[in-house]
């Protein structure tokens, strides 16, 4: 495909609401918009056939800065609901979205069973270190000693290490990015996209309104690319995903396995979305002769 | 000698573990299936082994479908069953068993029968057939079709082969031939008519009816996290999962659970979740976005008793006022509470249109009592289900918030028609995305709040009046308490006091108020504090007069309510 030539305004709303972006100016946000348009026109997707399921934050609110089928939900509870998506129309490619608060900390408990139980939904978690929407407070990937207005004394918690994590849980696609890199970060994504299972993307990218730490500059330097990496091989990935300065980014692990879907009693013998289907009254009436003999 | 006619009750008790559920299983089943009219319901412990549980079975020549509270024939597994139920034994109360499963001070208030169970069962082989044993005895007394109890062991142990199955069989030979035996010689006397109709009766739980109701009304996805006393539609549910080919997924926690269900919905399916009150509480997070983002949802609650965790095996009407104020913000909702087991079946089909059509949450609220109740019903007619999709394709332009003047804007899901669907549980525009007009904002929440929600509940139905409509009294019942209050006031055989009895809780239709003019009101509830009393206030400015509670975690006898009226009315 002749990318310099891929048509991305399809996915770009025209809805009057859509137009008043609410990220800061400067914000890693726009570029992480850029970068997801890019790669699903580059998959050769339509906006009515992708769903983005986000929950709460200034990431979240991308469903309304993109053409697509959108549902911007909860804090934390993105996960359940594009899994809930997915599961009732396996037809459409579905997002889950948001920021690591939203993830990781409300929403980590969600992360981890929906590893296990594997969908084939792709969850990209912009990871800006700090709590955006709320100004500013510690967030579970904030790095220790930095001060916040809630942690005035030096965040001391262990930073959560979601890479380790998801390939200690044999993850399905687990990968890390900086939205800086946006060739790199498209290819990830789409890479990601096209996995067939649970995909993890974390996506660094600076705060410029509440993260004076974590910048494009501190990015730049202190991640590296693993260009000598087997991303099947789960005990080099597990300790790459243990580095910590510089910080690995690329596709830590993949592992192929059977989704949810897949597994599921609706589809063994038949595809058919569920909006589709009709009731088998013809069971019912078994169960309910059943039911009268003994 | 004792004599029984017409209307029995057979009381089981003993510990869990003990068998009684697979003992209320084969008469339930056996004695349906020999002609008789049954109805079962159980008392249990929140405990896996010891304690003790007992289950209660009317054997009728008519229908019965409410709990009393007097005790025919009373088959105690071990000691202490007797103290148990002590309020409920009477002189006349024939207890068969072993000496000593009854305590001495009993010995004298009733007719004992003794039965050397544990050596009959020991002659089997083992201890474990005490209950089959027992079960036997109980079908002979009624002259039961053994042929019955065979095919119901087979079909039960099969799976663990054929020896247990002969064994338990032969087990309940022996106490069926007990039974003739009592019978011949005179020691009980047991005349109940069976109707050949019956025969070919369904025998069906209020769980099973619930989640039978949800596949006829095209069910297809539920998620769930287990918790007594819901979890039984869940089990049903998954038990028939391939069969209808839907999702049923067992979840992290019922926040999950209700957030998935959610999110089916979104993409077209019809989803439901089970679960109690308890689980109820963290979906409150999600039910105020069900309500701000207008997405369906079917949510089954079976009630216990609460604060907390409250008693989790029991029973009450407790939870009423938890689903009619959960959620924060201002947002409408229809709630439905099935009288009996045929209510629960089409209320519970009939719930998925309602959420598709009006796109609120739609609880079904049951209780443990309901969930656990067996009877045998002639049919439950699937021609009335009728399967409403309210889903539209969303055309070049579309607005998933369009608005419109019933409050209802049409709902297109993705990937149906060219254009996207876009949700939000922010507030937002007609095409979905955010938004702080103040303006918007107020037509907004007017949409949701108070035009959806007229529009609901002008087409909610009325309560169900059952006696005179010019009687004095009033008993006001809801949910599962009908045929336990119907049955109480047809004992007391007096024609100025009707039934109303609401299964539609809320909203409630404004023309309900007519039933209540000039009458004496008796609201007979579950709870505490009268919830549903409360709610007659609030919604229809109807005072009730006289409130019979009761909240010991039990269900109301028919005895308990007569006794209650009688002393109210003059
Ligand atoms: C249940 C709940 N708790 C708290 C909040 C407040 N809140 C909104 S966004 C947010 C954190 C945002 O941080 P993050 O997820 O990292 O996203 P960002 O804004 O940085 O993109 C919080 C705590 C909320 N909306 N809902
Ligand atoms: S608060 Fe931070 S993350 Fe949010 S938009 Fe502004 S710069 Fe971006």
């Amino acid at each position: 495909m002749n990318l310099e030539k891929v048509d991305k305004s399809r996915f770009e709303p025209k809805r009057p609401g859509s137009q008043d972006i609410a990220w800061c100016p400067g914000c890693g946000n726009f570029g992480i918009r850029n970068i997801l348009i890019t790669a699903l026109a580059e998959l050769g997707l339509n906006p009515n056939e992708v769903a983005i399921i986000s929950g709460i934050g200034q990431a979240a609110k991308m469903p309304h800065y993109i053409k697509a089928n959108g549902y911007h939900t909860l804090h934390g509870r993105a996960i359940p609901i594009a899994t809930g998506v997915k599961t009732a129309n396996p037809e459409l490619t579905v997002i889950a979205e948001g920021g690591d608060g939203d993830m990781y900390a409300e929403g980590g408990n969600h992360l981890l069973h929906a590893i296990r139980r594997n969908p084939d939904i792709t969850v990209l978690i912009h990871d800006n270190q700090i709590y955006g929407l709320t100004k500013g407070q510690a967030s579970p990937t904030t790095m220790k000693g930095i001060k916040t207005p809630t942690q005035p004394w030096g965040v001391f918690e262990e930073p959560f290490n979601v890479i380790a994590l998801a390939i200690a849980l044999d993850a399905s696609f687990v990968a890390r990015t900086f939205m800086g890199y946006f060739r790199e970060s498209v290819e990830i994504i789409k890479k990601a996209i096209e996995h067939k299972g649970l995909a993890i993307v974390d996506i660094f990218h600076p705060c410029v309104s509440f993260n004076k730490v974590n910048t494009y500059a501190w990015y730049r330097e202190h991640t590296y690319w693993m260009d000598d990496h087997d991303s099947y091989d789960r005990e080099a990935a597990f300790k790459r995903a243990i580095e910590t300065d510089p910080l690995p980014l690329g596709v830590f692990y993949i592992n192929e396995k059977p989704t949810f879907e897949e597994l599921v009693p609706a589809y063994k013998r038949d595809k058919t979305p569920l909006w589709k289907r009709e009731p088998k009254v013809e069971e019912i009436r078994k169960i309910l002769d059943i039911k009268r003999r003994l | 000698m004792v004599e029984f006619r017409e209307d029995l009750s057979v009381v089981l008790g003993g510990a869990a573990g003990q068998g009684i559920q697979t003992v209320e299983e084969i008469l339930t089943r056996t004695l349906k299936f020999s002609g008789y009219n049954v109805y079962a319901n159980k008392e249990y412990m929140s405990r896996v082994r010891g304690g003790i549980n007992t289950t209660e079975i009317r054997v009728s020549s008519k229908r019965v479908r409410a709990f009393v509270k007097k005790i025919d024939i009373l088959i105690p597994f071990k000691r202490g069953v007797l103290p148990w139920v002590k309020d409920r034994i009477s002189e006349s109360t024939v207890v068969i068993g072993e000496k000593e499963n009854v305590e001495e001070e009993f010995l004298e208030k009733i007719h004992f029968i003794e039965v050397p169970l544990t050596k009959m069962a020991l002659d089997v082989g083992s201890q474990l057939y005490l209950n089959t044993i027992a079960a036997g005895i109980v079908v002979g007394i009624f002259r039961g079709e053994f042929s019955a109890v065979e095919e119901y062991l087979k079909e039960r142990f099969g799976s663990k082969g054929e020896n247990v199955v002969q064994k338990n069989i032969e087990a309940a030979k022996k106490g069926y031939e007990l039974g003739l035996k009592l019978l011949k010689e005179g020691t009980v006397k047991v005349e109940v008519q069976r109707k050949e109709k019956v025969r070919d009766e369904i025998l069906l739980s209020g769980a099973e009816a619930v989640a039978l109701g949800a596949l006829a009304g095209g069910m297809n996805f539920l998620s769930f996290y287990p918790m007594s006393p819901s979890t039984g539609v869940a089990v049903f549910a998954a038990q028939h999962a391939e069969d209808f080919e839907i999702v049923v997924e067992q979840v992290e926690d019922e926040i999950s659970a209700i957030n998935m269900a959610l999110g089916a919905w979104y993409a077209g399916a019809r989803a439901m979740v089970t679960t109690s009150g308890g689980g109820f509480a963290l979906m409150t997070e999600a039910l105020s976005l069900a309500g701000m983002a207008e997405n369906p949802i079917v949510i089954h609650l079976a009630q216990r008793p609460g604060p907390a965790t409250g008693l989790p095996t029991r029973t009450m009407q407790g939870d009423l006022n938890l689903v009619l104020h959960a959620g924060h913000g201002d947002f409408p909702r229809i709630i439905l509470a099935p009288g009996n087991i045929e209510e629960a079946f089409y209320m519970s089909a009939e719930a998925f249109n309602l959420a598709d059509r009006y796109q609120v949450p739609v609880i079904i609220l049951t209780d443990q009592y309901l969930v656990d109740t067996y009877y045998n019903l002639p049919e439950l007619e699937l021609d009335k289900v009728k399967v409403e999709k309210h889903i539209v394709e969303a055309k070049p332009g579309y607005r998933r918030y369009e608005l419109t003047e019933d409050g209802i804007s049409p709902r297109a899901i993705p990937g149906y028609g060219e254009d996207v669907v876009v949700a939000n549980g922010n507030e937002h525009d007609e095409w979905g995305d955010i938004t702080e007009d103040a303006e918007l904002t107020v037509r907004m929440q007017e949409k949701r709040a108070i035009r959806k929600l007229e529009t609901i509940r002008k087409n909610a139905p009325l309560p169900r009046l059952i006696g005179g409509e010019d009687a004095k009294y009033i008993i006001v019942a809801w949910g599962s308490t009908l045929h336990i209050v119907e049955e109480a006031i047809e004992k007391l055989g007096r024609d100025d006091v009707a039934l109303l009895h609401f299964s539609w809780l809320y909203p409630l239709n404004p023309e309900a108020k007519k039933f209540f003019e000039g009458k004496t009101i008796i609201a007979v509830e579950l709870n505490v504090t009268g919830q549903f009393a409360e709610l007659l206030r609030k919604e229809l400015g109807v005072e009730v007069h006289h409130r019979v509670l009761k909240y010991d975690g039990r269900a109301f006898s028919v005895e308990e309510v007569l006794d209650a009226i009688n002393g109210v009315v003059e």
